[in-house]
Order: structure tokens, then C-alpha cells, then sequence
């Protein structure tokens, strides 16, 4: 591979304060050999071949902690080739695959399995996830040490909570012996039992049974009482409530050590968007009031909540065709992912670094990949946006192999350029 | 796929009757209009008209109804619609056919209107928006039932003069009552006051938004009241978590002639049906033909319905 001159960019790279415009050079290895304000045309000799980047925004691939993919089993809603797509037109190079496929990963054969077909079939970096109990029943741990050995981040059992509180104490007790990072979807089965939207008024008026902040709230709460007497990595997936970041908010304020994720959805929708039983807003956790949104945007800007994903869930169209309370939960996300979370930077909601930090650095560190920085000797997996360029989503065009998105129509005003895996493009819209 | 766009696409513009939140005051009113003159119509010795002759009219119910289903069928007949009732127990949908699936083969014979009654809240609006013709929801799920609400509220007007100006007290399982929303909708757009009482298990979330007083103490919620109207307590609720025994109910709950003494003296008795003697009412005020006008709802159900199909049905 020939060594490449990324010249005159905004660059962005929150894990190393850098915010200059500059330059990035990509060596014949695919790694990050030099980046910042020196790279500049002025310095590099004349021969070279340079791709100026016209001072757009230049900032590490985005890591998206929480992507479903659907292989094995379920390759109609998406297999590693569509994700692997998807996921390079909205600037992603690293995900976390969650472990409920058919079968689920549980055990050391499946993950061998994953790494080949993610290698094969997909361009981005896979970074599975096994499940914390044995075809996530929430009964029996799966083997953390032998698992982790075997190249998987993080355990968690993907859309079901560990419920037996016996279990999870057990879970995050023995965990702690191998460093295995726990994270946990927030959801006490019986209070959320038979619950489709958030409950509240608009519940009430949708004649649909609600799951309330409580179901969240107190796993929470829960986990966080084991973590004094067990302390592990603990995560939790995703928050939803303005009650919830007030428990995480205090817990942190304590000095307890774990992090938190919020979903895109969460974040950027409410439960008004839901309208006339729209299936494709029907999610998990629920969207919730505006009031409970804009916590969650203060969770971000207050460093209350570390991580956003986008939780890309596909469904097929037989899952969603169906009444309310039938279909299934779930929106695709990854390749609105970044542009959905830079409307937050249009509309003054969060700061530019603050955004970015939450999409690489943040769940690199979570994770412990070295990912999402442009740390000297680095892979160069870049991602390079236009932060003023509109456009509207247009299901027919994105590129996962499932249409089920919550934003459709929507216009954005952000749109990614040009995705670069290992030093080589991967992705580029001109 | 290709045959529902092209179905979509050839779609018209249709008036759908799915709930009470989607109706206007000039509709509603037009609505029970219609439905008086079907009074006089009922109660004369030759009830059949031909305003609705070629028409055919499919009543898919998904859940087990009597009264509903039969009155609807009999509204239809008596405006001489061609009338038929889906079984759904033998049904395609029990093998596992979809509801829009089931929309897109009934949209294939043509129909007119298309009842519904279906278990999931929404469902009628889902099959509005794949059918080619006019959807009349019966009730969904604890969404809506609009046509029972109408139906009270010409009962209202028949023996109060107007709705406007009373006090309501809708009593009981309100939470899962589509009864209770449809109504809390449409006497609120008629000028009602409205106070809803049950326990606190059985109130949804948030209750207060839909421009109610919600009440705990029956005494308190009836107090002065023009009109009291009871839910049913489905059997399934009565024991477990949402209250302890029947019993415990009806001592708070039930309707007797002690706590009817704190509404006005002339308060109506109202109930949608079935009732459950001796949980939510005492036996001898649901039938007191002076207070209780149970039975007149059901004989003004099938003029309400009337009414609705003629103005809904698809117009060529």
C-alpha cells in the first residue's frame, strides 16, 4: 500500500484534546504515521500524491457499542455484508455485535465461527459480544475467561436483563476474575410484562400498556447495590428515563466506578413521534417524553452518560406489518447514527467534541480496543463528514438490508463523506 | 409486494370512522341527527330501508362480542346492506395469517364497509390504511368504541335534552376500558364535565391530561352527578394484583343506592353491557326502570349504528 496525505482537514480527536485543522498521514501499513497541524502542504514534499479534505471534519471511525447483525439465523434481516455497508456510509468502523443470533453466542465454537464470517464478509472491525448465561436464559454463566481469551469485548445478554438478582450477583462476582466488561439491557420483566410504549398520557390515549421508568430504574439501582460488594467493568446498555440518570448521576457523584450508554433514539425522538402506532418507533427501551429526553442530552452533556449507540436493531417487513402490540421492537440505526447525533450539535443541544467523544473515544476506553483515537501507530480507520450538507432519509437508499427506520423522511443536515478502514477508503460519496 | 403498492397506490381518499379523537363536533352532531330519525324507523312495523341496497358490509370480529355484533348486523340489514359476519374462530387468521393480509384478500370481494372489533388497540387504523373501503371500528383493545359512546350519548340527549352542562361520573375499571376513553372524548366535545372513579390500580397513567377529575372515593365522584355510568370489571381482573377479591370491590366500587344518594335525584343509570350483578351494581338499581336506562341503550345501538353506516359507507 502506498503511503497516503490526508492535508487540510478539521481534525477532531477528543482522546488526544486535538481540534486544529491539519493533516494525517496513513503509512504503508495502514497505520496512522503522523497527525495534526504540521501535516500541511508546506511540509510534505511536492512529489507526493495529497487528497485535500477541503477543511471538513476529519475524527476517528465511530465505534457503535450495541449492533445487531443477524448472523447466524437470521440473515434476512441483515448478514455482515449489508452491515458491513451500512455501517461505512455512517462513518462506522468498529462495532459490538450483541450475541442473540440463532444460536446464541455462548460458547467458544460460535465465536470462532463470527470472527471468520465478520473477516470474510465485512470490511469494518467486528467485535462480538457473548452472552453472560448459556442461550441468554439468565440461569447459567457462559465461560468468561475462555470466551474473553478468545477475543470477545463484553458480555451481556443483549435485549433480556438478568433477572434472578442471585444470578447477576454471581455473574458480576465471578466476572471480576477474568476483568470481563458486564453490560446489562435495564428492564425488570414483570413490571414492563405486556408493555408496548412508555406509560404516560400518551399510553392512555393509545390504549396501549405501558412499561414505566420503574422497570428500568430498579435494576439499576439493583446492579449498582452489587457493585459495592462485587465491584467488576459493569455497563449499562442503555438509559431511558430522566429518573434513571438522576440514580446514575448519584451513583457516579458517590465515586462509583461504571459507565452508561444512551441509544440515538432516546436521545433524539420522543414518544409523540410514535403518532398513529407507527411499529417502527415501537423500541426498547421505549421512546419516552421530551422531558425525559432532554435529560438524557444533559446525561451526555454532564458526562453522566459515556456512550451513545445506535442500538441498530433490523426487523423484516413481516415483523413490522403487524398491529402495535404484535410487531416486533427495533430500528435500524448505524448509518444515521452520526448524522442524527450531529443534529443535536445544529440545534445547540451538545458540544461538537462532546458528540464525538461519545461515539469514539468513550467506547474504546469502555471497551479497552484501541479504537477511536488517531493515536500515532494506530489502524487508520478515519471518518471524514460534512457537517453542513443536507439531505432526507430515504429508506429505498440506506443501504442495510432492513427498511425499518424511525427517522424516514427526516432531513439531516450532516452527511459523511468518505470512511477509511486500515488506512484504505472504504466508503466514499462524492 | 408489488401487489399491495399497486393496491396502495389506487387507493383512495376514505372517511373511516376509528375513534371519537378523530371525529369533528359538526360530525358527531350530524351522526346523532341521522340516528333519531332511525328511532321512528326501529319502533314502526316496516324497519327495513333500501338506503344502503348493493352495499355489502363484512363484520370481522376478532374478539367474542354479542351485543355489538349483532347490532351492527342488524343495523346493517335494516338499511338494506347485504351482511356478513366473519368467524374468526375458523378462520384463515387462526393459522397464522396476518391482519393485513386478511384486509388485502376482504378488499379483494369489493366490500363497502368493513366492521372490525380486534384485541390489539390500533388495529382498525392499520386496516384503514390497506383497504379500499370504509373501516367502522367496534372496539379496539382499550383504545376506543366509539360507536358505544355515540350510542350513550343519544341516550343522554334522548332522556336529558342535551349533554352539555351535565356532570358524568364514569365508574370502574378504567385502565383497560375503551368504553370509558371513547366516552371520556365525546361528552368532553359535547360540553360535559367529567369525574372518573376507581381504584387506583384500575385509573391509567396520566388520566387527568384527557380533561377528567379522577376520583378514588365513589361518594366523592358522584357527588351531584347528572349521569353515572358503569364499567364492566372483567372477571379476570378481579382477583390478583390488581384488586383483592370482588368482594373488597363492591364494598368501594360497587354502585348501591346508598352511594347513588350523593348523586342528583333525577341521576341516570347507564351500563354498556354485560353486567355483572352484584360487583358493579346492585341488582335491583339495574333494573329500576325510573333510574336505569340499560336497556334503551341497547335499542338506541342499533339506530347509532345505522346512522354511522350510512354516513361512512364508502361513497361511489
Amino acid at each position: 500500500m502506498k503511503e497516503k496525505y490526508l492535508i487540510n482537514a478539521r481534525i477532531i480527536d477528543p482522546k488526544n484534546q486535538m481540534n486544529e485543522v491539519g493533516g494525517l498521514i496513513i503509512d504503508s501499513k495502514g497505520l496512522i504515521k503522523a497527525v495534526g497541524k504540521k501535516v500541511a502542504n508546506g511540509n510534505l514534499p511536492s512529489s507526493v500524491d495529497k487528497i485535500d479534505l477541503k477543511k471538513q471534519i476529519l475524527i476517528p471511525g465511530i465505534v457503535d457499542m450495541r449492533v445487531f447483525v443477524g448472523e447466524p439465523g437470521y440473515e434476512y434481516k441483515e448478514n455482515f455484508r449489508t452491515l458491513s455497508n451500512a455501517a461505512l456510509s455512517g462513518g462506522v468502523t468498529s462495532v459490538v455485535s450483541m450475541p442473540n443470533t440463532s444460536p446464541v453466542i455462548d460458547n467458544v465454537s460460535m465465536v470462532d465461527f463470527l470472527k471468520r464470517r465478520g473477516r470474510d464478509k465485512s470490511r469494518i472491525n467486528i467485535f462480538p459480544s457473548a452472552s453472560l448465561t448459556k442461550n441468554t436464559e439468565g440461569k447459567q454463566m457462559t465461560e468468561f475467561g475462555l470466551l474473553k481469551r478468545k477475543g470477545i469485548v463484553a458480555f451481556t445478554d443483549g435485549i433480556k436483563t438478568i433477572q434472578n438478582p442471585q444470578v447477576m450477583a454471581r455473574i458480576m462476582n465471578f466476572a471480576s476474575q477474568s476483568e470481563s466488561l458486564i453490560m446489562q439491557h435495564a428492564e425488570d420483566n414483570i413490571l414492563s410484562a405486556g408493555g408496548l410504549i412508555n406509560e404516560g398520557e400518551i399510553s392512555t390515549r393509545l390504549g396501549l400498556k405501558g412499561v414505566p421508568f420503574l422497570a428500568e430504574k430498579i435494576i439499576v439501582e439493583r446492579d449498582l447495590s452489587f457493585l459495592e460488594e462485587f465491584f467488576c467493568r459493569y455497563h449499562v446498555s442503555q438509559i431511558s428515563s430522566e429518573k434513571t440518570v438522576s440514580v446514575v448521576k448519584k451513583a457516579k457523584n458517590d465515586g462509583k466506578i461504571f459507565s452508561t450508554g444512551v441509544s440515538i433514539n432516546n436521545l433524539s425522538l420522543n414518544e409523540n413521534d410514535i403518532g398513529d402506532f407507527r411499529t417502527f418507533l415501537k423500541l426498547s427501551p421505549p421512546l419516552r417524553t421530551e422531558k425525559d429526553r432532554k435529560s438524557l442530552v444533559q446525561g451526555i452533556n454532564e458526562d453522566i452518560i459515556d456512550v451513545i449507540v445506535s442500538d441498530h436493531k433490523p426487523e423484516d417487513e413481516e415483523s413490522k406489518r403487524l398491529t402495535f402490540s404484535q410487531a416486533t421492537t427495533g430500528a435500524t440505526g448505524i448509518e444515521t447514527l452520526l448524522p442524527l447525533a450531529l443534529e443535536l450539535f445544529h440545534n445547540k443541544s451538545i458540544k461538537l467534541d462532546k458528540l464525538i467523544a461519545a461515539m469514539t473515544s468513550n467506547p474504546a476506553k469502555i471497551l479497552s480496543i484501541d479504537k477511536g483515537s488517531l493515536k500515532k501507530g494506530n489502524d487508520a480507520d478515519l471518518c471524514i463528514f460534512d457537517i453542513n450538507k443536507p439531505w432526507i432519509v430515504d429508506k429505498d437508499k440506506l443501504k442495510s438490508k432492513s427498511k425499518n427506520t424511525p427517522i424516514e423522511n427526516r432531513k439531516l443536515h450532516s452527511q459523511v463523506l468518505i470512511t477509511f478502514v486500515k488506512g484504505e477508503i472504504a466508503f466514499g460519496r462524492i | 409486494m408489488a401487489i399491495i403498492r399497486k393496491l396502495q397506490a389506487v387507493k383512495t381518499e376514505q372517511d373511516h370512522l376509528l375513534g371519537i379523537q378523530d371525529l369533528s363536533f359538526s360530525k358527531v352532531t350530524s351522526i346523532l341527527d341521522q340516528a333519531k330519525t332511525f328511532i321512528t324507523l326501529n319502533k314502526s312495523a316496516s324497519k327495513k330501508t333500501d338506503i344502503l341496497r348493493g352495499k355489502t358490509q363484512i363484520n370481522l370480529f376478532f374478539e367474542p362480542s354479542t351485543r355489538t355484533q349483532s347490532s351492527f348486523e342488524l343495523a346493517g340489514k335494516r338499511l338494506g346492506a347485504d351482511v356478513m359476519s366473519m368467524n374468526i374462530v375458523n378462520s384463515a387468521i387462526k393459522k397464522g395469517e396476518t391482519l393485513i393480509d386478511t384486509a388485502m384478500t376482504l378488499n379483494a370481494m369489493h366490500p363497502d364497509i368493513i366492521v372490525i372489533r380486534h384485541q390489539d388497540s390500533g388495529a382498525p387504523n392499520l386496516l384503514s390504511q390497506k383497504v379500499n373501503c370504509s373501516v367502522i371500528n367496534a372496539g379496539d383493545g382499550s383504545r376506543e368504541h366509539p360507536t358505544q359512546a355515540l350510542l350513550d350519548a343519544l341516550t343522554i340527549i334522548n332522556r336529558k335534552g342535551k349533554v352539555e352542562g351535565l356532570k358524568i361520573a364514569i365508574c370502574g375499571d378504567i385502565l383497560h376500558s375503551r368504553v370509558a376513553r371513547s366516552n371520556i372524548y365525546l361528552m368532553n366535545m359535547l360540553g360535559a364535565k367529567i369525574n372518573v372513579v376507581g381504584p387506583k390500580t384500575l385509573l391509567p397513567h396520566s388520566i387527568e391530561r384527557l380533561d377528567v377529575k379522577a376520583f378514588t372515593d365513589m361518594k366523592k365522584g358522584l357527588d351531584n352527578c347528572d349521569i353515572v355510568m358503569m364499567l364492566r370489571l372483567q372477571n379476570e381482573r378481579m382477583h390478583g394484583s390488581f384488586l383483592p377479591s370482588p368482594r373488597e370491590y363492591y364494598e368501594y366500587f360497587g354502585l348501591t343506592p346508598d352511594k347513588l344518594k350523593m348523586a342528583k335525584k333525577n341521576a341516570l343509570i347507564m351500563h354498556p353491557g354485560p353486567m355483572n350483578r352484584g360487583v358493579e351494581i346492585d341488582t335491583n338499581l339495574a333494573d329500576d326502570i325510573n333510574r336505569s336506562v340499560i336497556r334503551e341503550q341497547v335499542e338506541l345501538g342499533v339506530a347509532v349504528r345505522m346512522a354511522c353506516l350510512k354516513i361512512f359507507c364508502k361513497k361511489t
